[in-house]
């Protein structure tokens, strides 16, 4: 097995066909990558969507909390 | 008692925790694997006769193309297990096949273009290979668009998975549309049942990728299913504390 260009140039110009490899191999890897990268931001914003529950539902108990001591007769 | 494996497989949380070990191993493997098949593919096998080096798009061109019918059964016939079986999880499966099936086959028609000019002269043509595979992207995108026109899960989960069995009759389609209407696209060169027209020098780097692509296919459905799970399991006791446990040590490591 031996490597088939004889230079690097020679190996981008690929005789005229370059471009075409060359932008069916970056298209491809880009989408691929997307695809792999899409979950993690989905945790991202699940997570976030999480935490902004919890700080409604904490604030919810302390103003309830502090109803039910105003309420108490002093 | 022999169906509680079965029942288990239904299980997100069975599948979540089962996939955390499977997925590095995975990703490893579809890194090595494409990663050497391109530089195989691209550098070291040789120039084609006829077709000079614009044939070698074929090392990404047809495992896409693989993986977008194979992609197409899975979803298909996860779809079928959830409506028979009405198993939560094959239904999660069935949803994140469709994106992932889009892309893949876009890549393979977006190649299949880039390839053509240099080839035939042209970007496109109503070739029957083509449009059958442009047919199967309308596909997974009528499958996505469906799943977000019900605000109810359930709903949406039943109407996709028959929109993806109806679909099937196109897969038959796609694999015999170079042999039935013999026009542009040129024929299978891999063959399962007789000796394939393509030098072993140039089928090991194929081999090689499209091995790859498989690898990177399982790696891919995992990790969108598994993100599915968790969003429409959050209320769950073990979501909550698999996301609370992930913030705080990250929390302490920031």
């Amino acid at each position: 097995m031996q490597f088939q260009f004889e230079s690097l140039a020679a190996f981008l110009h690929m005789d005229g066909h370059g471009p075409f490899v060359w932008a069916a191999y970056a298209v491809t890897f880009v989408a691929l990558a997307a695809l792999a990268f899409q979950p993690r931001l989905q945790r991202r914003r699940l997570k976030r969507e999480l935490e902004r529950q919890q700080r409604i539902e904490a604030r919810r108990r302390s103003v309830e909390a502090q109803r039910s001591r105003a309420a108490e007769p002093a | 008692m022999a169906w509680q494996w079965f029942h288990r497989l239904g299980s997100p949380r069975w599948f979540y925790q089962k996939t955390s070990a499977w997925m590095p191993w995975l990703a490893l493997a579809s890194v090595l694997l494409i990663g050497a098949g391109s530089v195989w593919g691209l550098g070291f096998a040789p120039e084609d006769a006829k077709q000079g080096n614009s044939y070698r798009i074929i090392y990404i061109h047809v495992p896409a193309a693989f993986l977008a019918l194979a992609g197409y059964y899975i979803m298909a016939i996860s779809g079928a297990i959830g409506l028979i079986w009405k198993m939560k999880l094959s239904f999660v499966v069935m949803r994140a096949a469709a994106p992932i099936g889009a892309v893949l086959t876009f890549i393979a028609l977006f190649t299949g273009a880039v390839w053509g000019k240099p080839t035939w002269g042209t970007y496109w043509v109503w070739d029957a290979r083509i449009t059958s595979m442009l047919i199967l992207l309308f596909l997974y995108i009528g499958v996505i668009a469906l799943a977000r026109a019900f605000s109810r899960e359930q709903v949406a989960d039943k109407a996709c998975a028959l929109l993806a069995l109806v679909g099937t009759v196109n897969i038959p389609i796609i694999y015999k549309s170079v042999d039935w209407w013999f026009t542009l696209h040129q024929p299978a060169t891999i063959k399962f049942t007789e000796k394939s027209s393509i030098d072993p020098s140039m089928f090991y780097p194929l081999l090689t990728m499209i091995i790859g692509f498989y690898c990177l296919y399982a790696w891919t459905l995992m990790a969108h299913t598994r993100e599915k799970i968790l969003q429409r399991e959050w209320r769950t006791s073990w979501v909550q504390q698999l996301m609370r446990g992930k913030s705080m040590t990250e929390s302490k490591a920031g």
